[in-house]
């Protein structure tokens, strides 16, 4: 039965489903177990209680855990007075509430202050089923959630058995008496400390374990809630091992059906980096595995004394003493952004300017950052990290700054750079990396973001007065784009530098095609790392009339080379390729029927599935990280990085899987199909509502070695006069279901770390889904090879048979083609893939294809066609021949 | 016929503004203070609630002019009657009687037309507007934690105002005006506890006020939260009025409608105020607008708030019968999503 969400609410609201991830509730503004709270009470200091209020909500608390219960403090009024407070303060209440009290009066104090709908923690049947009732219906007539412990007249409860008698009897008496929905019940079964020594103590995480799960099984739509601290009291002092019990502990209870927890996240270590040996002897104790888990695991913990997981940097706190110019540098160089807003307002108070912070201090630590970039000492994800902290920085200065703008005029020297993904065209991850790269070496960055029509670039480049323009594309029909835009430039009479770049651009097509176009400087930018000083080539006054001459010269150069070599390698004539097709003897070939015909949609797929099959070396290559996977996480020089960038790529995959962030659909069909010459046709007349389909193919036209065919796709069809009854399949498939939410949340927080990570991660899992689906066909749906037994290497080093070729791509370079296997396979509505006017797939995160099945069906590429080809592929597919030259220009090898 | 009944056949029109209207009497003090409080000490103009004591002849035919126009629903005039906003005029004491005979003035009117036309009842509805205080913001600037009012003076309060409201006759209780939840949840309460001294329930609207273009109310909640904090209460509708005109106010009611498990009501300002607060869009504009509403199907309980008047709701009226009432997915008082 799928039970209603449970619904909070501060400022904003807060739902939890039953898929949600899990929950976190800040524990810090509790006085009974933070002394630094209870002394900031005791003091009167509110101001210091709120900002300890505030650093929980930015470290991620999504409900805020609210304790007064002191003896020397007026519980109820203090609550009150914090609670009034928050209130006051929209960065806080903006989420729920936890009032949490042993006291009834302060928790109706507390109620008493709540707007929003928050949760009360908590109420027990210790003194009675009547006061419990009483209790209970006060708190739904004020509208909270509530937390009821596992406490009855005869006290806590220790044993699984009792865990489940009180939390059975309350659930019952909360729904059917009291009035409240399931949902709006939270469970807490006690979490009590392991590794006493006590026999007694030996089975306590495990029963809290089977409880959690007895209640998501047995009482329908209850919460399990726990305060995880507890868990590890008797290490006190030795916080390695804390952490590493409260993560193992964490990650069962979770795995048992606890969703919502009281955690500090200081004091957790990620569960993968707990050593093994450790991690070994915790759940050794938590699971109660062996005699002598208690004494294995206290004999482990003195190695671990007086260490902490936590990163030396973010516990060694001796750079926190040096000047404010110093810290500045430290939080840029080392990518720590939990101090760099107080830093900025030293900064700001000092220089008396937020732009003389900016150019000062902060542009003096990105520089740094960009000398160590530059010589190959900083990688790029750590660059990527230091410039969300500077862009934390900047935000937190805007503010000041434009009280300072408006009162004086006075506008920054920055040089400014536009960037843009061209229209039709959606992907943006290396654009973003150019961004960030740029905007660390003291460039201002106005980001167009995707799909950015010509006319829009060239307004908003005049409209900011920018220094020069960079355009990005990844699909070959983006390159003509910008052959446009350069137009465009030309008529408008711009003189602005115009910077090229994207995986399908190249130095060659920018000379030969763009180049002529604009009188302007126009250069190839080969990867991010240039981008900064050509750049600054091409902006800075005194050099760029020379860079421009010079670049031009090349460029004229290169177009003369790429003639000369051009007359010198001849096409052959389309006919004489036709007639040298690759020899397939049809007449001894069986081909193997797919178990279905028409299409199959997976509507949501495990993407914990998925993950078992990423390729990860491209992961690494759009980092600028060189080398192969696994290898690349031990190489000498980039190993470090390669690593952390590897386990950020996994714990964010687990947040993907938990929350359910992203949801990978993906559609197959299979088609009786016979080639006619360099067409495949599909024969539908047995498919209900299957339309008539054509695929039109292009075939190699270079001259070729002998024995050497020059080949089409459509080979691999049996064809019309075969008189065998083959098949073809198609796909396409995509990870980037949600990807805008999961963005959205990064972007808020400044950062392109996330959001270039999120993207490359689900590109990843495009690919991977794409690999596990092709399998699947092999052995499964088509089950032309259901022998096969490949490791992911040999999937990604392709050993398999047959291919599954992708429209736009070399073996089959016309996107347009898209668009049929699109509306073959419903596409759009089945798996909300849309296709752009340039026939780019969004979600970018998405893969679409052919799959062949014979055994001598192989990869190639087209390359360059000739006149003669193409108008007899324009008259198949029944368009104009310039049509076909303009979507195919890339290849068209005559002038 | 009840009200619930009512809203499954059809949208039910709510009448519009009555501060408008009354304006149009143009009263002075002495209409205002009568015979009764012609001696009272403070200032009494402008108190428009008194006027259901002290000229309630004005008000039944306010009223009447409305149920003509074609509304359902006629709130009655109690839209500050609680101990809280009366203490502006130190008549704090007459609350509850205010609230009873403003009920039954109302009830004198839509009997007559119930009377008139059997199969199509109309209802009287309490109206509780939101108090001058908020329980969640601190009117001092230098003291965020400082609080005018408390929950409990306010529950207190608003408990006076729901008793004298039924024991007047009304058919429904309307928590309005909302531009604080929290003093919504007092009322919410104190209605909730009055009924079950009474051993007797009747349904309970709840209208809230996005306040500008942020689409959040006054003390910061988004259309999303508020809608979590009023859920646990048994009410039958939740909607929007106030402060914006029909066409500003559609989005946020829109994303109301997509998540509300309970029926839908909406009363939107005759417009923007213009540069002298008066509002100008007239029965023609804002029903262009409103009609938006009722093609969206986003709406079961339709009418005016400032600046409307009986032409308003005539058009509103008119349009409305050709629409069906909007589809309400009942999940027992939790957010659908």
């Amino acid at each position: 039965m799928k039970t209603l969400p449970l619904t909070l609410s501060g400022l904003e609201p807060l739902i939890i489903t039953e898929d949600s991830n899990f929950v976190n509730v800040g524990e810090r503004t509790n006085v009974t177990g933070s002394k630094r709270f209870l002394n900031t009470i005791k003091n009167k200091d509110y101001d210091q209680a709120l900002k300890i209020a505030l650093d929980q909500v930015q470290g991620g608390a999504q409900i805020l855990d609210v304790n007064m219960d002191e003896g020397m403090l007026d519980s109820a009024q203090e609550m009150t007075h914090f609670l009034n407070l928050i209130a006051s303060e929209p960065d806080i209440a903006k989420i729920p509430i936890m009032i949490d009290s042993s006291k009834w009066e302060v928790i109706l104090a507390g109620l008493k202050c709540l707007q929003g709908k928050g949760v009360v923690n908590s109420i027990s049947l210790k003194d009675g089923e009547e006061e419990f009732l009483r209790r209970a219906k006060t708190v739904r007539r004020f509208g909270a959630a509530v937390i009821c412990m596992a406490f009855d007249e005869d006290g806590q409860a220790d044993t699984l058995n009792r865990r489940k008698e009180i939390c059975g009897r309350a659930y019952k008496l909360l729904t059917k008496e009291a009035g409240f929905h399931p949902s709006d019940i939270i469970l807490d079964p006690n979490i009590f400390p392991v590794a006493t020594g006590m026999e007694e103590h030996r089975r306590n995480a495990l029963d809290f374990f089977k409880a959690a799960r007895w209640i998501r099984e047995n009482l329908p739509g209850a919460h399990v809630i726990g305060g995880v601290s507890n868990v590890s009291f008797s290490f006190r002092g030795n916080n390695r091992v804390r952490e590493a019990i409260h993560s193992a502990f964490l990650y069962h209870a979770i795995e048992h059906g606890m969703d919502m927890g009281i955690v500090n996240p200081t004091q957790l270590e990620v569960y993968d980096d707990i050593p093994e040996e450790l991690l070994t002897r915790v759940e050794d104790v938590l699971f109660d595995r062996r005699e002598d888990a208690t004494e294995r695991l206290l004999e482990l913990a003195e190695e671990y004394k007086g260490e902490s997981s936590a990163s030396k940097d973010r516990t060694d706190l001796e750079w926190r003493s040096r000047t404010v110019e110093e810290r500045i540098k430290h939080s840029l160089v080392k990518g720590i952004n939990e101090f760099v807003e107080e830093d900025a307002e030293e900064a700001r108070q000092k220089y008396g300017s937020p732009l003389q912070v900016i150019e000062g201090p902060l542009m003096d630590g990105m520089n740094v950052v960009g000398d160590l970039f530059g010589s190959g000492k900083m990688f790029l994800p750590q660059v990527v990290k230091s410039a969300r902290v500077m862009k934390q920085a900047v935000a937190y200065l805007t503010p000041y700054l434009e009280q300072e703008k408006a009162d004086n005029l006075d506008t920054s020297e920055q040089p400014k750079v536009l960037l843009a993904t061209v229209k039709g065209d959606v992907h943006d991850i290396g654009k973003n990396i150019v961004s960030v790269v740029l905007a660390c070496n003291n460039y201002q960055v106005v980001d167009l973001g995707v799909m950015v029509p010509a006319d829009k670039i060239l307004d908003e480049a005049e409209k900011h007065k920018v220094d020069a323009i960079g355009l990005s594309g990844l699909i070959t029909p983006s390159l003509d784009e910008m052959i446009y835009v350069a137009r465009e430039m030309k008529k408008r009479k711009m003189e602005l530098p115009l910077l090229i770049g994207g995986a399908t651009t190249s130095r060659l097509h920018t000379a030969v095609k763009i180049d002529p176009e604009y009188e302007g400087s126009i250069i190839h930018v080969l990867d991010a790392s240039r981008a900064v000083t050509m750049a600054g080539d091409v902006i800075n006054p005194k050099k760029k009339e020379g860079i421009r001459k010079q670049i031009k010269q090349e460029y004229v150069d290169l177009r003369e080379q790429h003639e000369s070599r051009q007359t010198a390698k001849k096409l052959i004539t389309f006919e004489e390729a036709r007639a040298n097709k690759i020899s397939i003897d049809w007449d001894d070939y069986e081909p193997v029927q797919p178990s279905f015909l028409g299409n199959k949609v997976f509507d949501d797929y495990p993407i914990s599935e998925l993950r078992n099959y990423i390729d990860w070396s491209p992961f690494f290559r759009t980092w600028m990280l060189t080398g192969k996977y696994p290898d690349i996480l031990n190489d000498e020089e980039v190993g470090e990085q390669a690593t952390a960038l590897f386990h950020d790529a996994q714990s964010l995959i687990d947040r993907i899987i938990k929350g359910n962030l992203l949801k990978a659909k993906g559609v197959i069909g299979f088609y009786p199909a016979m080639s006619y010459g360099d067409d495949i046709r599909l024969i539908t007349d047995d498919i209900e509502n299957a339309p008539d389909i054509t695929f039109h193919f292009l075939r190699q036209q270079n001259q070729k070695r002998r024995g050497q065919p020059n080949s089409s796709l459509a080979d691999f069809i049996a064809p019309h006069d075969s008189g065998i009854k083959d098949h073809m399949g198609f796909f396409a498939v995509t990870a980037g279901i949600g990807i805008e939410e999961l963005i959205k949340e990064f972007e808020a927080k400044h950062d392109d770390y996330n959001i270039i990570l999120v993207k490359a991660v689900a590109d990843r899992l495009a690919e991977a889904f794409a690999e596990r689906m092709h399998e699947r066909v092999r052995k499964e749906f088509w089950g032309y090879s259901n022998e096969e037994t490949f490791t992911n290497e040999d999937l990604i080093a392709e050993k398999y048979s047959g291919i599954r070729p992708a429209p736009g791509y070399p073996a089959c370079p016309d996107h347009t083609e898209k668009r049929t296997l699109f509306d073959l396979l419903n596409v759009e509505d089945e798996v909300q893939i849309e296709l752009t006017e340039s026939f780019a797939m969004y979600p970018a995160s998405s893969v679409s294809g052919f799959y062949f099945s014979h055994p001598q069906s192989r990869y190639f590429r087209v390359g360059g066609i000739g006149e003669d080809q193409v108008a007899d592929y324009a008259k198949r597919k029944s368009v104009s021949k310039e049509e076909v030259e303009k979507w195919l220009s890339s290849i068209i090898d005559y002038q | 016929m009840n009200l619930e009944h009512a809203l499954q056949e059809r949208i039910l029109i709510l009448d519009g503004a009555m501060g408008t209207m009354i304006q149009r009497y143009k009263l002075k003090e002495a209409d205002f203070r009568g015979e009764r409080f012609k001696d009272h000490p403070d200032d009494l103009q402008g108190n428009n609630d008194l006027l259901s004591l002290t000229r309630p002849d004005i008000i039944k035919a306010i009223h009447e002019e409305y149920l003509e126009a074609g509304a359902d629903l006629v709130e009655t005039n109690t839209f500050s009657g609680t101990s809280v906003a009366q203490a502006d005029y130190g008549l704090e004491s007459v609350v509850y009687e205010l609230n009873k005979r403003s009920a039954e003035i109302a009830k004198e009117a839509t009997t007559k037309y119930t009377k008139k036309n059997p199969d199509r009842p109309r209802f009287v509805i309490g109206s509780m507007g939101p108090t001058n205080k908020t329980a969640s913001i601190s009117p001092e600037v230098t003291d965020p934690a400082f609080r005018a009012i408390t929950f409990d003076e306010l529950a207190a309060a608003y408990k006076e105002q729901a008793r004298g409201l039924m024991d007047g006759g009304a058919d429904a209780l309307l928590v309005e005006t909302i531009f604080d939840t929290l003093n919504a949840k007092a009322a919410l309460f104190a209605i909730q506890e009055l009924f079950e001294e009474r051993g007797e329930k009747i349904p309970i609207l709840v209208s809230g006020t996005i306040t500008d273009a942020s689409g959040r109310t006054l003390s910061g909640q988004t259309v999303e939260a508020f809608l979590i904090s009023v859920s646990h209460a048994p009410i039958l509708s939740v909607g929007f009025n106030c402060a914006l005109g029909a066409r500003q106010l559609k989005p946020y009611l829109k994303n109301l409608s997509d998540r509300s498990p309970f029926y839908i009501s909406a009363y939107p300002n005759a417009g923007l105020p213009n540069e002298f607060g008066e509002y100008d869009e007239g029965p023609d504009e804002m029903g262009g607008q409103v009609k938006e509403y009722l093609e969206d199907g986003l709406v079961n309980i339709l009418g005016g708030c400032c600046g409307t008047t009986p032409d308003h709701i005539k058009r509103m009226a008119e349009m409305a019968q050709h629409y069906k009432p909007r589809k309400v997915k009942r999940t027992e008082g939790v957010l659908v999503r």
